[in-house]
């Protein structure tokens, strides 16, 4: 029994707790198994093993370096891009490999959405930016794109705000606004997963307030992993937190037992501030 | 290092760095200034009547009444001349031999002064070559050649330590006590009578074709050679150094053989024009025999390969250029790396692609040594389209060099070279411009 199947069965509060009921409570989404990232000779992530539960917010902390964004980009295999990267182990995704040579990766992507640190809207206009990912996987005439593109943004928070100008170059957005059109572009995919790669980190306290109460909003009706630095974010809007450290993985459980009474010295010293 | 020190150092730093951009601009005045204003003269210059005269009998320019009125006045003021000659001739005819053969030789130049300053003789026979048929159509020409008619020009090389010393010595002296003696001063004071000078715009100069080696006419084959070597050269380098800037940046690993191509790449770019002029001969027309002889195709071959390397290094630049986060960004979404290049990376490329395009135009529109070999010609009638294929062009920068080097009467044609100098300046200043304006537009699109 791995890890989170423990603390499902120990904590029937957590199994039955409101995920918005979208999802199964209990269906693990993203099992990582005995899981290694090497870059070149350098291994990044050792041997890491955790499941992740459908529906909820992950977050993953730990200091910088200790591999928590190369587990993320592992998921969806944004790795593939880094020269020299290479694997071991398991990361199943819905119960497949993603690592499985068979797999279209255009599908995984399609599947596992992903946000990152700066927000990177293209050089286009609102509306090409979140109907991107649809003109990409299917033939939509121009109603059914402004439908979806519509209610993209209305999920991202942000249909207010740039209904009246959604020719204008996205670049004319403010920070804030333009991490939200970068959800709303994952969205308008149709994701199942949404991995967020320290999306508030170059927003000023307000925008992250919004993008905050945005993924609130998302939780049950997507699996949400975030990587962040900053520890009440992760104590703010996560269901189980992640603690990793020089690559390995410390200590994973419900968040509130991570923040309250951690189970390991690092993962204390750590949240507590006093190293990291 | 204290305050003071420091602020020193800072204003010497600026004060050099100011000196040096007006160094830099000084020579660019000093290179510019003489082109544009020599240049302009083949545009905007005195035109004589003989100017007037051969643009109605070949172009049918201007007014037909004004220009016979023009002419009868010029033929008046001139009869005197043609009289006093006549008149000495027949004294010749009648009088001893002795006197025949002392004139014989200075009265043979001095008609043959007079001819190339206005053209044949009253009742002669029409010339052959069309620059014997006119006088001279420009009036700084045409005070030259005055000076031709008025003085005797000598060369004095008895001292071996220095060069020719030129004295000038009035033919008047020549003809003193003959009735030919009143024709230099008469000549030299009625000259603008003879030859009615008139500032005048021949912008024709730009779209005419030449006449009898450049002595006549305009520029517009070269115009058009040039045109036709430049866009042939792009339509083959564009497409292939975009694809391969592509390749080399988005799709190939970083393998000691890419490595390597690299290098080659870099080394093409400074390998001397005039070499690739030979590989184009030898390649392109001696083993593929693409034509039997020069072509603009094989020119523009030539030039395309010369200007590959740098338009591959412009465009890696710029795709490398555009942030790594458009790219994460469109493959996170599912988009396969050829949609990724094509809707995200070549559209924010644009600009730098665009400059490293037009900056290569530039360069492939001034070009002499590659189409030396391969397309270029001195002279010749502009192409239509199909014969680019197989005819060789007059192109500007070689004519410019062609005029200056091997043309048989170098100083006759100045203006001619000078306008082509200009054209030449000003075509690749005007590509060179649309680049930026080119440039700007793109990225305030982009930009937002």
């Amino acid at each position: 029994m791995n890890t989170f199947d423990r603390i499902i069965a120990d904590r029937p509060d957590v199994r039955n707790g409101d995920n918005g009921g979208k999802m199964p409570a209990d269906r693990t989404h993203v099992a990582i198994n005995l899981f290694s990232v090497f870059y070149r000779a350098n291994q990044a992530v050792k041997d890491v093993t955790f499941n992740i539960p459908a529906g909820y917010v992950t977050a993953i902390i730990g200091p910088s370096g200790c591999g928590k964004s190369t587990i993320l980009r592992a998921i969806n295999r944004m790795n593939d891009l880094v020269p020299g990267c290479h694997v071991k182990g398991e990361l199943l995704f819905d119960g497949q490999d993603v690592y499985n040579p068979d797999v279209d990766v255009v599908m995984l992507r399609k599947r596992v959405g992903m946000v990152f640190q700066k927000p990177n809207p293209f050089p286009k206009s609102i509306f090409d930016n979140v109907a991107y990912g649809p003109r990409l996987h299917s033939r939509l005439n121009q109603g059914k794109l402004a439908e979806i593109v519509e209610r993209s943004l209305v999920d991202a928070a942000l249909w207010d705000e740039v209904k009246d100008r959604l020719e204008d170059n996205a670049l004319s957005l403010s920070g804030g606004q333009q991490q939200r059109l970068c959800i709303a572009r994952v969205l308008a995919v149709g994701p199942e997963i949404l991995l967020m790669d320290e999306p508030t980190s170059a927003l000023d306290p307000r925008a992250t307030l919004r993008i905050e109460n945005l993924i609130a909003e998302l939780r049950g009706k997507y699996t949400i992993i975030i990587v962040t630095h900053n520890m009440q974010q992760a104590a703010r809007v996560s269901d189980f937190t992640a603690f990793m450290y020089e690559g390995a993985l410390v200590e994973f459980g419900p968040t509130k037992e991570i923040f309250t009474k951690p189970g390991n010295k690092q993962t204390d010293d750590y949240i507590t501030g006093r190293f990291g | 290092m204290n305050l003071k020190t420091r602020k020193i150092l800072d204003r010497a730093f600026a004060g050099a760095g100011v000196f040096s951009i007006l160094l830099m601009t000084a020579a660019l005045v000093v290179l510019l200034a003489p082109m544009l204003i020599r240049g302009w003269g083949a545009i905007y210059f005195t035109a004589t009547v003989e100017h007037r005269h051969f643009m109605l009998e070949r172009f049918e320019r201007g007014n037909p009444e004004r220009l016979a009125g023009e002419i009868a006045a010029a033929v008046a003021a001139r009869a005197p001349l043609y009289r006093m000659i006549a008149e000495f001739e027949k004294q010749l005819e009648t009088g001893g031999a002795e006197n025949r053969k002392k004139y014989a030789a200075p009265l043979r130049e001095l008609k043959k002064a007079l001819h190339s300053l206005l053209g044949p003789a009253p009742g002669a026979i029409r010339p052959m070559l069309m620059r014997d048929q006119y006088g001279q159509m420009r009036w700084d020409r045409a005070l030259v050649k005055a000076r031709n008619a008025l003085y005797r020009e000598t060369w004095d090389y008895s001292d071996p330590t220095r060069g020719g010393i030129k004295t000038l010595k009035p033919r008047a002296a020549e003809f003193a006590g003959t009735p030919v003696e009143p024709l230099f001063a008469y000549l030299e004071n009625n000259l603008d009578k003879m030859l009615l000078p008139r500032r005048t715009l021949y912008w024709q100069f730009l779209t005419d074709n030449s006449f009898d080696s450049h002595f006549f006419g305009g520029i517009w084959p070269e115009i058009l050679g040039t045109f036709y070597l430049a866009v042939g050269a792009m339509l083959f380098a564009v497409p292939l150094g975009v694809i391969a800037a592509i390749y080399l940046t988005e799709y190939a690993r970083e393998t000691r053989l890419i490595g390597m191509l690299r290098a080659c790449i870099s080394t093409l770019a400074g390998v001397p024009s005039i070499v690739f002029g030979l590989f184009g001969l030898a390649f392109f027309i001696g083993t593929l025999r693409i034509s039997a002889s020069k072509s603009v195709l094989a020119g523009s071959l030539t030039l395309a390969l010369m200007i590959l390397p740098t338009l591959i290094r412009a465009s890696e630049e710029a795709i490398r250029a555009v942030p790594h986060t458009y790219k994460e960004a469109a493959l996170s979404l599912g988009a396969g790396r050829w949609h990724t290049v094509m809707s995200v990376i070549l559209p924010a490329a644009l600009p730098g692609i665009l400059t490293g395009i037009v900056i290569s135009m530039g360069r492939a529109a001034g070009e002499t040594a590659p189409i030396i070999f391969t397309a270029a010609v001195s002279v010749g009638k502009p192409l239509a389209l199909w014969q680019v294929f197989n005819q060789p062009t007059p192109a500007l920068s070689w004519n410019i060099y062609n005029l200056a080097t091997e043309h048989e009467a170098v100083d006759e044609i100045r203006h001619v070279q000078y306008g082509l100098v200009l054209t030449l300046v000003g075509l690749v200043l005007i590509l060179n411009l649309a680049a930026i304006i080119l440039r700007a537009r793109v990225s305030r699109r982009l930009k937002g």
